[in-house]
């Protein structure tokens, strides 16, 4: 980092952010706001479309469980305005070929357009340079072309919806054969659309990894070793290697199956494959489970990505709440690293009942179950970090020890799912649904909501009104459990997924009650959301003025004016300490130590 | 002052280069992440299907190609190898030739490609061709896109862009080309002589 000396002796510092010399902000709105370089911009953009696409996906999951429901009771207000279109019948009720629509959609929309985008690009983007002190990252222009890529790739998503016979259908996971011939799914060129947009997100991810692996390996300010950088950094920076070395795959993947539906190729189609009664026109020659292999050794790190940057995220919040350091820092390291080595070896776990060597399926338990230990590492620190600890109820600690209470219990029926036996029961069922909405709803979209009211003061200049905050944690939590945790019930009583016509099957009936209780949990879910975006859009205009560290944080981004000028850091920051001293000696009177306070003179400091 | 000023440059391309360098790294750790899905399906597919598939390729041309992009990465080599001397002239020349045999590189598989709709084949008429036309063209894709880049860069190294201190998008072009090779080298035996 002595290049950095040497530049601060010239009038014109050289960016540090690779992109060229210190340029003052642009003045025009295109430069500004469009096709900004500053990784700032850059993640208000990624925060901000990926808010607005969740509500998109969270409006298809109304619909979805409303035909879950009522099926065939045409929808109120909305079917009758689409009557005919989308996903509705002549008669406004959801046909079953829009209710597959409408499932696979949804799980695609949250997985590639929200949850990624949104603590991948939106927190990481926004917080790594301040995090380790750098002007911006790496290389800002890449930056900005992997936001436009994949606002790109929303285009293509969007169109499926309004093409001939509707958006991609043949769930998230998009199976072969049935995604793969045209006659097999009602989609048909709405698939390979989607397939098309998830290609461009996924590049778009792979650029941003990269981008996010030097930033974080070449950037640190003097004094920011490996070891004082703060957890949701390293987080980060494990979610990129995974970002790097499983979306390959994924494309990949893809390409095979856009081959597959565009040029009639048969990667995934076997022979004497017969559709509609009649012998497929394809060659033949290839494996359907190839694809299962291909997809899941991609997806399973994958919903790694969906979490590991949370977890930093309610590391940062907890310890900051707690007025305690992190307990266990290099713990966290190690399981997160270890959580990313077992990520790549556990894929099979998804395929118990796909047809595979009774062996390799003992095998993949095995990992898997292995796979809980550093996840149970991760939570006993989290409470190991509560303990004793001088904790402050504000809005992101209640969001993130919301996070702690879901992970355990999505973790816990992780490790049922996970023993074969059990799988093959609870496989494609409601059980599964309970599982991953625990994490990915439960964990990751509460650890997003704290961490929105955390660093608001850093996005926006301003506070999030507390009691509406805190209002949003309280329905969320409660109707968050009430809509989910159900589920694990009907997946135990046998209650398939992705099914549109569950009154075909009289084994589900006594179920019914059931599902309509929680469907209703589900809309009042989905209403109290209306009190977050609210919160956000009004408090980002009339919200309180925030100071510059109203949490009384450690790490660099609280030394930052709220909210963070053009450049980040005026002068370059030293480090000096570790980002989680909190009450410590040296504090002083206070009971926090900013990372670049230079060392007390007669003091001994913490160990880092 | 003026020499803090070019000790500063010096310093600042030192550092970009550092970091464009690992990027590019970490870009074709992920590209061969890439190619790795389609050899695996590859791999297990004909497996299965041993002895099934009848050697169909022209080894000629294919063969001729894998000379051509072997010599082309020499050349590039030798590029960059010049752009670090800041000889410019050899660079001009040098990174120009290698363009000339990505292209002919690209023309020949277009007579090859060409061949076979002529003959009615298409990546739909069996497994082989299916794998054939995704190999050889997401390759081609990479040929391609490096050409355009390089294209770019010959016309700045002719105007003088670079120099001894200021040479790294040369030296990432040369990481690329050879990869691109690197590939073939992977394809070239997978798909001729299996
Ligand atoms: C303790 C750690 C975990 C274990 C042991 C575990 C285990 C499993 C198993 C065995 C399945 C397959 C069940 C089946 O389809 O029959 C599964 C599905 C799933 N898991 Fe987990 N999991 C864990 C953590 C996570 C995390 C952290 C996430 C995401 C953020 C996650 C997201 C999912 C998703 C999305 C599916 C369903 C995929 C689908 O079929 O559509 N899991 N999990
Ligand atoms: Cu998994």
């Amino acid at each position: 980092m002595s290049e950095q000396t040497i530049s601060g002796t010239t009038a014109e510092a050289p960016h540090a952010g690779g992109g060229g010399h210190h340029h003052p902000q642009p003045t025009s709105f295109f430069r500004r706001y469009v096709w900004s370089y500053d990784h700032k911009v850059v993640g208000k953009q990624y925060l901000i479309t990926s808010l607005c696409f969740m509500l998109l996906g969270g409006g298809l999951a109304m619909l979805l469980r409303w035909q879950i429901a009522y099926p065939f009771v045409p929808v109120p207000f909305i079917g009758h305005w689409l009557k005919g279109m989308f996903f509705f019948g002549n008669n406004g009720a959801i046909t079953p070929e829009g209710y597959l629509e409408l499932g696979a959609m949804h799980g695609l929309v949250m997985i590639f357009f929200v949850v990624i985008p949104l603590i991948v690009g939106g927190f990481g983007n926004f917080l790594i340079p301040l995090h380790i002190g750098a002007e911006d990252v790496s290389f800002p222009m890449l930056n900005a072309l992997s936001y436009w890529l994949y606002a790109a790739a929303s285009v293509p998503m969007l169109l499926s919806f309004f093409v001939d016979k509707g958006a991609a259908a043949a769930g998230w996971t998009n199976y072969p054969p049935l995604s793969d011939i045209a006659g097999a799914s009602p989609s048909s060129l709405g698939l390979t659309l989607v397939l098309v947009a998830i290609y461009l997100a996924g590049f778009s991810s792979i650029l941003g990894g990269v981008n996010f692996l030097v930033t974080i390996a070449k950037l640190r300010a003097p004094g920011m070793t490996w070891g004082r950088l703060p957890l949701l950094t390293w987080a980060q920076f494990i979610t990129a290697v995974f970002q790097c070395l499983a979306t390959p795959m994924l494309a990949a993947g893809a390409s095979m199956l856009i081959f597959d539906r565009v040029f009639h190729t048969s990667f995934f189609l076997p022979s004497g494959l017969m559709v509609g009664g009649a012998a497929a026109a394809n060659s033949g020659g290839g494996y359907p489970l190839l694809w299962q292999h291909i997809f899941w050794f991609y997806a399973h790190p994958a919903v790694y990505i969906l979490i590991l940057p949370t977890m930093g995220i309610a590391s940062e919040i907890l310890t900051t709440f707690s007025r305690k350091p992190v307990f266990g820092y290099k713990a966290m390291v190690i399981s997160l690293a270890s959580i990313m080595g077992l990520g790549f070896i556990v894929w099979g776990h998804h395929m118990f009942v796909s047809g595979m060597n009774p062996m390799l399926g003992m095998a993949f338990m095995v990992s898997t179950i292995f796979i809980a230990l550093p996840s149970g590492v991760k939570v006993f620190n989290w409470l190991g970090t509560l303990w004793g600890g001088n904790i402050r109820f504000d809005s992101p600690m209640l969001f993130a020890l919301g996070f702690i209470s879901m992970f355990i219990i999505g973790g816990l029926s992780g490790i049922f799912m996970a023993s074969t036996p059990a799988d093959i029961y609870l496989h494609d069922t409601y059980y599964i649904i309970a599982h991953f909405h625990y994490i990915v709803f439960g964990a990751t979209i509460f650890a997003v909501f704290g961490g929105i009211s955390f660093w608001f003061p850093k996005f926006f200049g301003r506070m999030m009104n507390e009691p509406l905050a805190k209002l949003h944690w309280l329905l969320t939590l409660v109707f968050f459990n009430l809509t989910f945790f159900p589920m694990h019930f009907l997946g135990e009583a046998g209650h398939m997924r992705r099914l549109a016509t569950s009154t075909d099957y009289e084994f589900l009936n006594s179920l019914a009650g059931l599902n309509v209780f929680i469907t209703w949990s589900a809309y009042y879910l989905g209403l109290s959301q209306l009190i977050f975006v609210f919160n956000f859009f009004h408090s980002m205009f009339y919200g309180k003025k925030a100071t510059e560290n109203p949490w009384q944080g450690n790490t660099l981004e609280w030394t930052l004016p709220s909210p963070v000028p053009y450049y980040n850091f005026d002068v370059p920051p030293v480090v000096y300490r570790g980002p989680y001293e909190y009450s410590s000696e040296e504090a002083g009177d206070k009971d926090w130590i900013s990372q670049s306070t230079p060392p007390v003179p007669g003091m001994t400091p913490a160990k880092h | 002052m003026e020499m803090t000023a070019n000790a500063t440059e010096a310093a600042f391309h030192r550092k970009r280069a550092d970091m464009r360098r690992f990027g590019m790294w970490l870009f074709l750790g992920s590209e061969v992440m890439f190619f790795t899905g389609f050899f695996a399906a590859y791999i297990v597919i004909r497996s299965a299907s041993a002895g099934s598939i009848v050697q169909p390729l022209n080894k000629a041309l294919g063969t001729l190609n894998t000379v051509i992009l072997i010599t082309s990465s020499f050349t590039m080599a030798l590029a960059v190898l010049a752009s670090k001397k800041g000889d410019r002239k050899g660079l001009v020349n040098w990174m120009g030739l290698t363009w000339i045999l990505g292209v002919v590189f690209l023309c020949v598989k277009g007579v090859e490609y060409a061949q076979h709709f002529s003959e009615g084949i298409y990546p739909s008429t069996d497994i082989f061709h299916a794998f054939y036309f995704l190999f050889t063209g997401f390759h081609a894709l990479h040929v391609i896109a490096g050409l355009v880049v390089m294209g770019v860069l010959w016309f700045r190294a002719r105007r003088g862009d670079f120099n001894e201190t200021y040479n790294d998008p040369i030296e990432m072009m040369g990481l690329y080309w050879h990869f691109v090779d690197l590939v073939w080298i992977f394809l070239y035996p997978a798909l001729y002589l299996l």
